[in-house]
């Protein structure tokens, strides 16, 4: 049995680390995306673009030209540069607002799964209240009193998310802290705060950035319907959800103003939900454990 | 009592509170073990063993409440603030859990769990922690120690996993290694290995080992003394040769009938105890092992017995009836 034992040590040590595994061309085509848009959002002032808010009334919902690429909107805009000024709010909202969610919410979670009692039935019974409260009238009411801003609404989305992610992380954390390697841990002098940060977060943290990236689709989605609503940035900055909305009163005439946004925002979220996906399929090292 | 003993625990009683009612988990042991002896542990599961070694380590669940002295190093550890009880823990008193697939954690590698305890207790730079770690590793029996820091723990067997849980427990030269049933979830082969390393590895570091287990036949040939132990009270204690050569209480005799030996016919039945452990929430009135014990009388039902050292102050055990020397006589 020994030098059986011996064997299969040897064979693993021959291949350290994880075994190659194909992505996928959809993997591959969802990053190219990402980063397609991420480029352009990021590059948009060195691009050679027109302004996305110069209006030319002569020029109203043009075609497909040299000089507009995907046409002008109902304002004679050039719809392209508003897709690509659009896709940087989309995006800083898209990504700003989970990050929120995900230190506050992950932070509460880990710690009231972690020092249960008192502590624990506060932050569950206020993230109930936070849950139960209409997201809707949240976001109408800050908007009323503190006005239309991108920082605003990163605010409200990112507020919305945390009781999301408190929950995955409590519910986690419950079930890793009273796995041995938590009391081995203790039994070997450390501290709180060390279990919390080296022994639950790296455990936590799988989940949790699985989840993230699940937040950062809903979140662009949610900032599209709150633009199209009319609660997003302020006109005349552009934004997808605004641009669907804006696109809505010409849909018989020029269906692609609110077409083109929403196959933006479409590939965009789906990109992001494949690459979560097998990015947490690849990085998970308790697959094939226990 | 002396101190001079390393852990030296008196009156040890630990309750938990159930909604079924109070629950004594371990009910007023006294322990002593000396610097590089081996205490075997033994009793069937629910008797308050890992409760025992949880109260020793001040681990306990936060609904049970402990009572009795325990002294380690003539510290009372009970009544320790937990920044010196930090230090003590891994540094002087170390232990390794039953279960190695769930005693390591599942997404750090093994570098960095071995690596982080040395550099937080040895306080070594880490290039010095890293030579530290592979050579427990391979002390402890890891081939190609250096390639398997970086592995993470379900990459390693069971065995080898149980291994690496042996080398963090070491790795600040504890004076006390509690060991909760170390071998229970391997396989019959690598126990004996496992159980060797131990073995080694004790008298090399010369650390007192707290062995716990199920089985009689584990610390019959490793512990210096044996411990039985039944439903939260310790009913037989006394050095390993003396209590197999001459057993006083039923239970022992009856945990190592129970054992399967090599030298019997095939399909012979074993001589399982029958029953179950008394209700711990509802305390029996007389002995706890007499509505299993082939010798109770009525005395048994009735009144407690302590533990007495009748015959020789090494050996002693609790009941009234004790085998051999009253033999027939309960019956």
């Amino acid at each position: 049995m020994a030098t059986l034992e011996l064997g299969i040590g040897d064979e693993v040590a021959v291949s350290p680390g994880m075994r190659p595994r194909r992505l996928g061309a959809l993997f591959w085509m969802a990053v190219g995306w990402m980063i397609f848009v991420f480029a352009a959002a990021a590059f948009a002032g060195l691009l050679p673009l027109p302004s996305p808010t110069d209006m030319d009334m002569l020029g109203r919902r043009a075609p497909i030209s040299v000089l507009h690429w995907l046409g002008t909107d109902n304002l004679g805009r050039d719809e392209l540069a508003r897709l690509i000024y659009g896709a940087r709010i989309s995006l800083t909202v898209g990504l700003c607002a989970p990050v929120i969610g995900l230190t506050i919410g992950g932070a509460l979670g880990i710690l009231a799964g972690y020092c249960r009692g008192r502590f624990e039935t506060w932050v569950v019974g206020s993230m109930d209240v936070l849950l139960a409260f209409p997201p809707l009238i949240l976001a109408l009411a800050v908007t009323a009193y503190l006005g239309q801003s991108l920082l605003n609404l990163t605010c409200i989305l990112g507020v919305l998310g945390i009781p999301a992610f408190m929950r995955v992380a409590r519910a986690s954390t419950l079930t890793l802290a009273r796995r041995e390697f938590v009391i081995a841990a203790q039994a070997l002098g450390a501290t709180h705060a060390r279990i919390l940060l080296r022994e639950l977060l790296p455990n936590v943290f799988l989940p949790l950035f699985a989840f993230f990236l699940l937040g950062v689709a809903v979140t662009i989605v949610v900032e599209g319907a709150l633009s199209f609503l009319g609660l997003g940035v302020p006109p005349p900055i552009s934004s997808w959800g605004s641009m669907i909305g804006e696109g809505r009163e010409s849909l018989e005439i020029a269906p692609s103003l609110a077409f083109l946004p929403a196959v933006a925002m479409f590939l965009t979220v789906l990109s992001f939900n494949l690459v979560g996906d097998t990015l947490r399929a690849l990085t998970d090292p308790r697959q094939g454990a226990l | 009592m002396t101190t001079s003993a390393l852990l030296c625990a008196e009156g040890v009683a630990v309750d938990l509170a159930t909604p079924r009612g109070n629950l004594r988990a371990v009910d007023h042991v006294d322990l002593k073990i000396d610097a590089g002896r081996t205490l075997g542990i033994v009793g069937e599961s629910g008797c308050g063993k890992t409760m025992l070694s949880r109260a020793i380590l001040q681990l306990l669940p936060r609904k049970a409440k402990l009572s009795g002295h325990i002294l380690f190093d003539g510290q009372d550890l009970a009544s320790l603030d937990p920044k010196r009880l930090r230090k003590l823990r891994g540094r002087s008193l170390a232990v390794v859990f039953q279960d190695p697939m769930t005693s390591l954690n599942p997404v750090l590698t093994i570098g960095t769990q071995l690596i982080e305890t040395l550099q937080e207790h040895l306080e070594l730079n880490g290039a010095a922690a890293k030579r530290r770690s592979v050579e427990l590793l391979a002390a402890v029996g890891i081939p190609a120690p250096e390639q398997r820091l970086t592995q993470y723990p379900h990459q390693l067997s069971g065995g080898m996993r149980q291994r690496v849980a042996i080398a963090v427990a070491l790795s600040c030269e504890p004076k006390l290694l509690i060991a909760d049933e170390p071998t229970t979830a391997l396989d019959v082969t690598i126990q004996a290995q496992i159980l060797d390393l131990l073995a080694r590895e004790q008298r090399r570091r010369h650390m007192a080992m707290i062995l716990i287990t199920h089985d009689l036949g584990v610390v019959a040939g490793r512990a210096d003394e044996v411990a039985v132990m039944y439903a939260g009270r310790i009913v037989e204690r006394a050095p390993t040769p003396a209590l197999f050569k001459k057993m006083r209480m039923p239970y022992t005799e009856a945990l190592l009938a129970a054992l399967p030996k090599i030298d019997t016919a095939p399909h012979t039945p074993l001589p399982a105890i029958s029953g179950r452990p008394p209700d711990p929430t509802r305390p029996l009135q007389g002995c706890s092992f007499s509505p299993r014990c082939r010798y109770a009388a009525d005395r048994c039902h009735r009144e407690k017995p302590l533990l007495t050292d009748a015959e020789s102050p090494d050996h002693q055990y609790a009941c009234f009836y004790p085998i051999e020397i009253t033999a027939g006589v309960g019956a």
